[in-house]
């Protein structure tokens, strides 16, 4: 099971935070601190994975991380989850969001937060892998996206009172 | 109060802000007018203002004024502002809140919604915040959608089943016969689901897995097709077809074929196949050839098999990226129990790992290595162990340290024992965790005559360390003065201990004298009573302590304290000079 899902740059701020867990608001920034802090630490050509913090429960879970740019990409998973495919997911995740965004940058993700969520909700759901094949889920996302796009030109400016 | 701005143009301004505190003002000021629009009874602009305050609450702030906002959003008829509702309610709302429930009914009506989206929506919110009673009162919807003819929500209701089997195990008879029929899919990402529902169906229910036993065949052929199937560029991951659903599958044959003969012999063939033809030189070919390993060594395979498995983690432990060295550990860690000489075989590359730079590989290194120390090769292990905690990093050193206080048996040469106490001393911020360890060991063994020196001495030196009560690193137990004594006393009585352990233990009686208040006399008659011992070393000891403590007791704090290294390794004729005979 994946237990949470971050993204961040490399001064720490968040630019996604899903959590599959429930933890309180605070515990959820320590989490993101704490995570920062470990990945941060980390040379380049290191492997992929840490061994997770005390935050995150416990010696069964593992942070699977890739630090593209600007940015870290981090999965926290339990043992049930294959590293190696987690790896492969988030490359599977930043090719969609490239696809998605056109040149993806922090930028975008920054401005468009609620798309990003959009997109992972197509490919992890309830903390397990949902689907992994890119086309899939771009379809969706983009049908998803038309149905969103007709209700706001039938019911013209959304600041307007009815 | 300022009119309602969409959400870019607010990140803007909090992007725009110099201080942490102007961005806490520019935050705040947004908060109070999302506050004022969510009070109002019917306001344009509904989604913005929410998933402005999504973006706030992924920062830190709190948002929890919007979880009624959520409520009303989902029950909305328009799809934009459903579709931020249940991301809102995902992020803000839990089991623990009673808005959680409200949304219940939303989502009852929203599963049987006529457009997909809708239903995904609901689906994809029940999986991620569902709590017991709302899957109990939700089940027999989901089980219905499973059913259903569209792949899409197939997929995303096997998932949400599984959601509600991990809340509520019983209701997994309600899934069984559902995901059976699942597997005859062609779609792979209901076929994925149908996987890791009935991975967790088994895994709840052991009479399940007699049920599932029979679906072996199924899913052998499944693999057999991705495995022996053309280039298809719809699952294709770097030339390996779907190796996500190649790895789901391979997990659930591991849990079938365990302890089972029938379902063993069932998936030999194809076990052998795909061990031999994966092209492992991509991360997803490896990723594969793993979980083949893994489940090669679980179930009752042949033993052709089994060798052809130890031998692929045994190349990926000398490959170059360090990804796959990692894993590589990973895996033998799970077959070094039952596989053991196997896997003693790679021990020399295993504690080469030990000087990687990587902390993880080092990590994974140190447990493998714990685990290969047997007697035969306890020496040069012992050597290495001991090297590398004096160079690992602060966060290996305690499990390190007791790994090896763990393994350091009756077979050890006794140099091992100076080398450990000079290392403790050094690991100054270890000394409250390493009494606390080692009080623990003697008082349940006092067979091992290294560990009891080292505990011996270990207590003599840090006794007050142990006597207070706190410690960082593990819980600690409270021990009395008494306890300690009783203790040390133990080993002195003890048939099992030697000459040398007692000797230790007279000393490490000795030094407590400076660090206990209560109990000074009984140290005295412990120390008195030895002076007439039979072991002329012993008595030697016990009649210098007993000057020490008529004579010279003025002295005795200074030669008892924490400089007392001497004392244990042939100086003490030192001790002889010092005080005059």
């Amino acid at each position: 099971m994946i237990k949470a899902i971050l993204i961040f740059n490399n001064h720490g701020k968040p630019r996604l935070s899903k959590f599959y867990e429930h933890y309180t608001e605070d515990t959820e920034q320590q989490i993101i601190r704490e995570t920062f802090h470990l990945v941060s630490k980390r040379d380049e050509n290191v492997c992929n994975f840490l061994e997770g913090g005390m935050l995150i429960g416990g010696s069964d879970n593992k942070l699977i991380y890739r630090h593209y740019a600007t940015l870290y990409f981090v999965f926290c998973v339990d043992s049930s989850e294959s590293e190696l495919g987690i790896l492969d997911l988030i490359q599977v995740f930043v090719e969609t969001l490239d696809k998605c965004f056109e040149n993806v940058c922090e930028l975008d993700l920054i401005f468009h937060v609620d798309k990003v969520h959009n997109i992972l909700a197509e490919m992890v759901m309830g903390g397990m892998v949902l689907e992994t094949n890119m086309n899939e889920i771009i379809t969706q996302v983009d049908a998803q996206n038309k149905m969103e796009k007709s209700e706001t030109f039938i019911f013209q400016s959304p600041r307007q009172d009815r | 109060m300022s009119p309602s701005v969409c959400l870019q143009e607010m990140i803007r301004v909090i992007r725009g802000a110099r201080t942490q505190g102007e961005e806490r003002g520019v935050i705040q000021r947004e908060c109070a007018a999302i506050r004022a629009q969510f009070r109002q009874a019917d306001s344009g602009g509904r989604s913005h203002n929410l998933a402005k305050l999504l973006y706030v609450h992924m920062l830190g702030y709190p948002a929890h004024f919007g979880q009624m906002e959520c409520v009303r959003l989902i029950a909305s008829s328009k799809y934009s502002e459903k579709r931020i509702g249940y991301l809102g309610a995902m992020m803000l709302l839990d089991e623990k809140q009673d808005a959680s429930l409200l949304i219940t009914n939303s989502i009852k009506n929203d599963l049987s919604h006529s457009s997909q989206h809708v239903q995904s929506l609901a689906l994809c919110t029940l999986a991620c915040m569902g709590s017991a009673e709302m899957c109990r009162d939700l089940a027999p919807e989901i089980e219905r959608l499973l059913k259903a003819s569209n792949s899409y929500i197939k997929k995303k209701a096997a998932l949400c089943a599984v959601h509600i089997v991990r809340k509520i195990p019983e209701l997994g008879e309600m899934f069984t016969p559902s995901a059976h029929s699942l597997l005859s899919e062609k779609n792979h990402g209901v076929l994925h689901g149908a996987v890791i529902l009935i991975t967790e169906l088994c895994e709840r229910n052991p009479d399940n897995l007699k049920q599932f036993r029979k679906s072996v065949p199924e899913l052998v052929q499944i693999m057999k097709n991705l495995v022996t199937s053309g280039y298809s560029p719809e699952h294709n991951v770097a030339g390996i077809s779907d190796p996500f659903l190649q790895v789901r599958i391979l997990r659930l044959l591991r849990i079938l074929g365990r302890n089972n003969d029938a379902a063993s012999d069932a998936m030999n063939d194809l076990l052998a196949q795909v061990a031999t033809n994966t092209d492992s030189s991509k991360t997803a070919g490896s990723a594969v050839l793993y979980e083949t390993v893994l489940t090669i060594m679980d179930i009752r395979s042949e033993s052709g098999l089994r060798v052809l498995a130890v031998n692929i983690l045994g190349r990926f432990l000398l490959n170059n990226d360090r990804n796959i060295r990692y894993i590589s550990m990973t895996s033998l860690q799970k077959i070094v129990q039952t596989d053991h000489t196997a896997v003693q075989r790679h021990r020399g590359t295993i504690v080469d790992c030990l000087k990687d730079q990587d902390a993880s590989v080092k990590r994974r290194a140190l447990e493998l290595s714990l685990a290969l120390v047997s007697a035969a090769n306890i020496r040069s292990m012992m050597k290495e162990l001991l090297l590398f905690l004096s160079t690992c990093p602060p966060e290996l050193r305690s499990h390190a340290a007791s790994g090896i206080f763990n393994a350091a048996g009756g077979d050890v040469r006794d140099e091992t024992v100076p080398n450990l106490i000079q290392l403790i001393t050094a690991a100054s911020e270890l000394h409250c965790y390493t009494v606390h360890k080692l009080y623990r060991a003697l008082i349940s063994d006092i067979v091992q005559q290294s560990l009891v020196q080292v505990a011996c001495w270990c207590i003599g030196e840090y006794g007050d360390l142990l006597l207070k009560g706190e410690c960082e690193e593990i819980t600690p137990m409270q021990v009395t003065e008494d306890d300690v004594l009783d203790a040390l006393e133990t080993v002195l009585q003890s048939h099992m201990s030697t000459p040398t352990s007692r000797g230790f233990a007279l000393t490490a009686i000795m030094k407590l004298s400076t660090r206990i208040t209560n109990n000074v006399d009984r140290i005295r008659s412990v120390v008195s009573i030895y002076g007439s011992c039979i072991d002329v070393e012993l008595q030697q000891r016990a009649v210098e302590y007993n000057a020490l403590f008529k004579k010279y007791d003025h002295m005795r704090y200074f030669t008892m304290s924490y400089c007392t290294v001497i004392l244990e390794f042939g100086c003490r004729s030192r001790l002889s000079l010092v005080l005059g005979y």
